[in-house]
């Protein structure tokens, strides 16, 4: 996992404009400025959620530093955690309390005043659309509500930096609606936002830049438009046929707008990256056709991150 | 160090206690008494045990309820928060070393233990009848030995709740706190094994046995008991290595 050998910095080089980056130190180096929506996108497993928890004092680098602002998070983590908020993968609410009582207690660790905890609680309940659910215990909560009061409590305390990760697994395509406008809300007051999600869309909605990571390392940083535009012809058609005989990837190749050519995972599958999508199939079927070869399917997808992930990995982000 | 944080997590742990207080209570309390009762009265009124029983009977009573709830109070949240539903994730986020939480979790178990064992004395002296014989002369050596066994338990929970896991509860009931129990000198005063000298000698590692030696010869002198000075030195070199442990696995436990 990235924990091994990462070293992160989340510095601002320049207090008054916020400005603020994310180096990752293992032949990998990524940019972040403050203010702004970062996105983690990868696979399970990819090393999103260990890279949070090193930036959020809760899994120690065994190699490496982390700073949050000019902040080392391991030799200050108190001072660090007072920046942040987090919220976790997994809901992890204080069962033994109400959710008015959570976001109470959560200022209270962050020395919030009773006035003050009292005006926010009822604020972000509000916001949240918990009031009326307000002085129940959470342990009857449903996984939407629970991960509502996880982001209010994430920003109970007002924090400069808010780190999600995979907010939105479990949650209804509404409850996403609204969590995508508070995020973009909170964005809005300055604050910067890091997210990890392996949801393409919400990666390509949400965010101003973002870093696509695959086993512990960056694979590819931009904002998602320089991301798409970077994927060699934009279009990427998959084909499948019953062999591949020899000669039919240089005739490929050959035809109009296509810019790479691969054999893909499994026999017969050939991956092509080109400028356009459906005019190409009938070429590609004459060409297959005229070395006795059967096409058995094929897919075009538009350019996407989900095809920038492909072209990185050869593995499509929900393998 | 952080005192406000602190204060707000002491305030958490209150407020879920007293929240539970009934349940805490009986599950803290019935057990002692319904051997207090035993032992102590039907026992002793039937003729079967001598009355001086009772008094004997009382400050290990008192020893094994306050052991139970430190534990009780410090180790069961502990196993689900760092195992299962990582409830505690919230508090190692707020603005407080981490260390600082398990010594709040300390205080809040030290505060349960002592609650329960000041509750045990009336409630058992109820319970048995006439025929009990305390003093509180000694009031300081009492109050500072029920310090040490408040912070015993509660130090003790800390290291079994972030050591043990959440399959091995029942094993930790059947190998450390029964045993605990029966060997601890609750229900005889240490002097009662000099017929089995290798045993009595084996039972000075249960701490259970400074507990209710130390509570023994603060509230009834006259009974032979292990010194207080040896007492207090076993009490505080226990709770000191306890301490070091649950510190140590804690911080182990928690940051990842």
């Amino acid at each position: 996992m990235a924990a091994r050998g990462g070293a992160f910095t989340f510095s601002p080089r320049d207090k008054g404009r916020k400005k603020a980056e994310v180096v990752a130190l293992d032949g990998i180096a990524l940019e972040i400025r403050a203010g702004e929506i970062f996105g983690l996108l990868g696979p399970n497993g990819a090393g999103k959620s260990t890279t949070i928890g090193i930036l959020t004092t809760r899994t120690r680098p065994t190699a490496g530093r982390a700073f949050i602002g000019e902040l080392d998070v391991w030799r200050e983590p108190v001072a660090a955690k007072l920046l942040i908020g987090v919220v976790p993968q997994r809901p992890n609410l204080d069962l033994a309390l109400t959710a008015r009582e959570i976001l109470r207690f959560h200022g209270a660790y962050f020395r919030q005043g009773a006035r003050e905890r009292a005006r926010r609680s009822d604020e972000l309940l509000c916001k949240f659309k918990l009031t009326d659910r307000a002085d129940h215990n959470v342990r009857g909560f449903s996984g939407g509500m629970m991960q509502r009061l996880s982001i209010a409590r994430a920003m109970m305390h007002d924090p400069q930096v808010l780190f999600l990760d995979e907010p939105s697994a479990g949650l209804d395509p509404q409850t996403r609606l609204l969590l995508w406008d508070i995020v973009r809300e909170y964005n809005r007051q300055g604050k910067t936002i890091v997210i990890t999600t392996h949801y393409m869309d919400e990666a390509d909605e949400l965010c101003d830049r973002l870093a696509i990571i695959d086993h512990g390392r960056i694979i590819a940083e931009g904002s998602p438009r320089e991301l798409k535009s970077s994927i060699p012809g934009g279009y990427l058609i998959r084909l499948k046929f019953d062999r591949v005989p020899e000669g039919l990837l240089a005739d490929f190749q050959q035809l109009p707008g296509v810019t790479e050519v691969r054999t893909a995972a499994g026999a017969g599958g050939i991956d092509v990256y080109a400028g356009s999508g459906g005019l190409l199939i009938g070429p590609m079927v004459g060409a297959a056709q005229a070395r006795g070869a059967e096409l058995h399917d094929v897919h075009i997808a538009e350019p996407s991150l989900e095809t920038l992930f492909l072209h990185h990995t050869g593995r499509s982000l929900r393998d | 160090m952080n005192w406000r944080t602190f204060y707000a997590m002491l305030q958490r742990d209150g407020h879920v206690a007293r929240r539970n207080l009934l349940p805490m209570l009986l599950q803290n309390l019935l057990q002692p008494l319904l051997l207090t009762f035993v032992f102590g009265r039907v026992l002793t009124s039937s003729g079967m045990m001598k009355s001086e029983y009772k008094s004997i009977l009382l400050p290990g009573i008192m020893a094994i309820s306050m052991m139970v709830s430190g534990i009780q109070a410090v180790a069961m949240p502990l196993i689900a928060e760092l195992q299962f539903t990582r409830e505690i994730e919230d508090r190692l986020l707020a603005p407080m070393e981490t260390q600082w939480l398990a010594v709040e979790k300390i205080v809040a178990g030290m505060i349960q233990a002592l609650v329960s064992g000041l509750v045990v004395i009336p409630a058992a002296w109820l319970t048995m009848g006439s025929g009990v014989r305390i003093s509180f002369d000694h009031l300081p050596v009492f109050a500072a030995i029920c310090l040490l066994v408040a912070l015993l338990s509660a130090a003790g929970g800390l290291a079994l709740g972030s050591t043990v896991g959440q399959t091995q509860i029942g094993l930790m009931y059947t190998l450390v706190v029964a045993p605990m129990m029966m060997f601890g000198c609750a229900y005889y005063p240490w002097s009662a094994l000099r017929f089995a000298p290798v045993l009595q000698y084996a039972v000075l590692i249960n701490p259970l046995v400074y507990a209710s030696e130390g509570l023994r010869g603060a509230l009834m002198p006259e009974v032979p008991h292990i010194s207080g000075l040896a007492v207090v030195g076993a009490l505080a070199a226990i709770d000191a290595a306890l301490l070091v442990i649950g510190l140590r696995q804690f911080q182990r436990k928690t940051v990842g």
